[in-house]
């Protein structure tokens, strides 16, 4: 079955080809194949008047939950709740239960999303047999089955000598590592940063240490490898510093921020909600003026969710006992857009580029661009329409760090392979309804 | 004595971080009223008659719980006590659901002990109609400890202002150095805490101490010495290398107490550990040591923090 899709009248900005113009955008069959001044054609059309066009948004770094976790999120609601944040496909992280170890769990998590997946998702594998930190999974296989990277993420590769191991073997399928990087020993069982603030709430403190100590081995990992080792979510100044002076050695690293690294302090936790905790944890004023300082520079390559979702009884406890991480997936553009481009540290494009060229680049993925020939994957944002994060969120969990928040400017309608996945324009929901699952 | 404000702003006590130098005073007032009731043939007040306090201890407590439940019974409260050892919460109930189903029964406060900083807080946020009191969350606050830890003070030296106060011990893990550190800096008094810089927690600076090293520093020319307990189990981890060196570099002994002002005073929140943090000719010292009092005055301020929260407005 054929299908064509004309998008027309948006502004098109695609930081993959330097591109900001009036254009209209053709898709036939899943990809783009025309993008020109006044594409004409009797197919269906989206006129995205007053809209931005950008080549659908990408994450690094989601935690889908399913198998084994569908009480937190499920692929369902999960890639929805991708779609509703703009995203046309995420990477979808190893520690589901059993973990993404093996090549039966990549078949499965790649067959539920082609079912009832709302975007596209690229399974990541684990770097070890059960995320245990002792031998390497077959990642010749996980490859093969379709896994985009591989990581323990959850936890940190203790072990150097299996981080060197899993590094030189992936020279040769071509993938990255990605590092959650964490010492256990200095993290000591913290729930928070360690600063002022852990001091004034009597809280188990995360020194910035912790992440930066394992950063600094993996980049001197990487460099004897000559292997690609992609930095997860840093957090820290020094952790940023060793990223920058290692790719300035030809060190092929990259690295990856969150926007709720961005947008909040460890302050934030005097409220003790446990939607604040996450890890690695919000940090100091000086640490995430270093993230927006590698934003500008360039060192940190793209902004990922680490999309974390937790059920609401799990969240329910005392912040001691709570489980890290927050959802991230529905507020993403909103919050960089807010704090990265309205604060004026980056523009537009360059967030685009951090939140969908640079992901597609990084990882080697279809996407991230408007070129003919690419996938027909585009986002259309609103930046003046408003947004209030409150649930119930598409995601099935609700533990966002922004909840009450109003901001300006979203995506509104989600295209992925040609289709709209994902539509709140005002016209479309007056009249004919076009969103799909 | 007149204060400026005759009411507590919040319907809890969640720490003094965020008491106002007049509810202090107001506190302090009150209790010097409260500690002569103690005194009398019958000691009891019928400030809080037909009021249920429950008393929610998820750690383990002796001087707090007690002098809570004694505090309670004097102002003619009913009291229930609650441990969590041989409660549903060790069939895995959550302090929310344990708290909703105790107010369901409609108390009208609850002091609660809790291991986890934050405990009280989050109980205070989701129920509305009860006045929680922290007798202690983790390493966070212990708000009645620094008030009575202050009646204490102002009832020996006459004043908190330009006091000098040494805290010395494990501040790291304290929630009493945290709520001292606040009540004292708001009452004007100049704080000096001290310990080996492992059991110094970071910046803590920026909460308006000095910070030293050595207990020579801390004593000198201190008009109160704070002495804390250390937790025994920390030591040969990574705290501090073993008791007899704890004891050698910051025991208080009489020698090094002599650095400090003739009429210092020595104070400890209890429980102590006679030999290491404390020796005993220290901690036995009739005319310096007034850690008893600091007892006797516990029941006196939680009768004012009880009263002021629960009892006020039933006299009036």
């Amino acid at each position: 079955m054929s299908s064509s899709l004309l998008i027309t009248n948006a502004r098109v900005v695609d930081p993959s080809q330097e591109l900001d113009a009036k254009l209209d955008l053709l898709i036939e069959d899943g990809v783009l194949v025309k993008a020109d001044k006044r594409v004409k054609g009797n197919v269906e059309t989206i006129d995205a008047k007053g809209l931005i066009a950008v080549p659908g948004l990408i994450d690094l770094h989601t935690h889908l939950r399913e198998p084994g976790q569908e009480h937190k999120e499920t692929i369902a609601t999960g890639t929805r709740a991708a779609v509703a944040g703009g995203y046309t496909a995420v990477c979808a992280m190893a520690n589901t239960l059993p973990p993404n170890d093996e090549r039966a769990v990549t078949e499965m998590i790649i067959a539920e999303s082609r079912r009832n997946g709302a975007c596209r998702v690229y399974p990541i594998g684990a770097v070890s047999k059960g995320l245990k930190g002792e031998a390497l999974a077959e990642l010749a296989d996980l490859r093969t089955a379709g896994c985009v990277g591989v990581s323990d993420d959850g936890k940190p590769v203790w072990n150097a000598q299996l981080m060197r191991r899993a590094l030189e073997y992936c020279t040769m399928l071509g993938i990255p590592v990605i590092a959650h990087e964490e010492d256990a020993n200095l993290t000591d069982g913290g729930v928070m940063h360690e600063g002022y603030f852990s001091t004034l709430l009597g809280m188990g403190g995360i020194p910035a240490a912790s992440e930066e100590t394992l950063v600094a081995r993996d980049v001197i990992l990487a460099r004897v490898t000559g292997a690609h080792v992609h930095i997860a979510h840093v957090s820290t100044a020094g952790a940023v510093e060793s990223v920058r002076h290692a790719r300035a050695a030809g060190v092929h690293v990259t690295c990856e921020v969150t926007p709720h690294h961005i947008a909040l302090g460890d302050d934030a936790v005097q409220s003790f909600s446990t939607n604040l905790k996450m890890n690695p944890p919000l940090r100091s004023k000086e640490h995430r003026d270093a993230l927006l300082a590698g934003i500008a520079d360039g060192t940190i390559d793209a902004i990922a969710t680490d999309h974390a979702p937790h059920h609401f009884d799990e969240k329910n406890v005392e912040f001691d006992l709570a489980p890290f991480g927050v959802i991230g997936l529905e507020s993403a553009f909103p919050i960089c857009y807010e704090h990265l481009v309205r604060a004026k540290v980056i523009d537009l494009d360059r967030l685009i580029d951090l939140m969908s060229c640079a992901p597609a680049r990084i990882f080697n993925l279809p996407g991230g661009t408007l070129r003919h020939g690419s996938p027909g994957d585009v986002t259309l944002l609103d930046l003046d329409a408003p947004i209030t994060f409150t649930p119930p969120f598409q995601s099935k969990a609700s533990n966002s760090a922004f909840i009450g928040q109003t901001l300006r400017g979203r995506a509104v309608t989600t295209i992925v392979g040609g289709e709209v996945r994902y539509d709140i324009r005002p016209s479309i929901s007056a009249g004919k309804k076009k969103t799909k699952r | 004595m007149r204060t400026a404000t005759s009411a507590l702003k919040s319907k809890d006590l969640l720490g003094i971080e965020a008491l106002l130098p007049d509810e202090i005073e107001l506190i302090l007032d009150t209790a010097e009223g409260f500690k002569e009731v103690s005194e009398r043939p019958v000691k009891k007040v019928p400030a809080l008659r037909g009021q249920l306090v429950i008393n929610l201890f998820m750690e383990a407590s002796t001087r707090t719980r007690v002098s809570f439940e004694i505090a309670e019974k004097r102002l003619s409260a009913d009291t229930l006590n609650f441990t969590a050892s041989g409660s549903s919460v060790e069939k895995g109930e959550t302090l929310i659901d344990t708290a909703e189903n105790l107010v369901a029964m409609h108390p009208d406060m609850i002091v609660i002990r809790a291991k986890h900083p934050g405990a009280p807080k989050m109980l205070a946020d989701r129920l509305p109609n009860v006045s929680i009191i922290n007798a202690g969350d983790g390493s966070h606050e212990h708000p009645t400890q620094a008030l009575l830890d202050a009646f204490t003070i102002r009832e020996r030296l006459g004043r908190l202002a330009g006091v000098n106060v040494s805290i010395i011990g494990d501040i790291a893990h304290s929630r009493v150095v945290r709520s001292n550190i606040h009540l004292l800096t708001k009452m004007k008094a100049n704080v000096t805490v001290a310990a080996p810089p492992t059991l110094i927690p970071c910046e803590i600076g920026k909460m308006g101490v000095r910070v030293v090293n050595t207990l020579d520093e801390a004593v000198e020319g201190a008009d109160v010495i704070m002495m804390l307990r250390i937790q025994l189990e920390r030591q040969g981890k990574l705290s501090f290398p073993s008791l007899r060196e704890y004891y050698n570099t910051f025991g208080l002994t009489p020698e090094r107490l002599s650095r400090a002002s003739s009429d210092a005073i020595i104070m400890h929140p209890g429980p102590m550990n006679r030999g290491v943090e404390i020796a005993s000719d220290v901690a036995d010292d009739p005319k310096r040591s007034v850690i008893l009092e600091q007892v006797t005055n516990g029941v006196a301020v939680r009768m004012a923090v009880l009263y002021l929260l629960g009892g006020a407005h039933n006299v009036e």
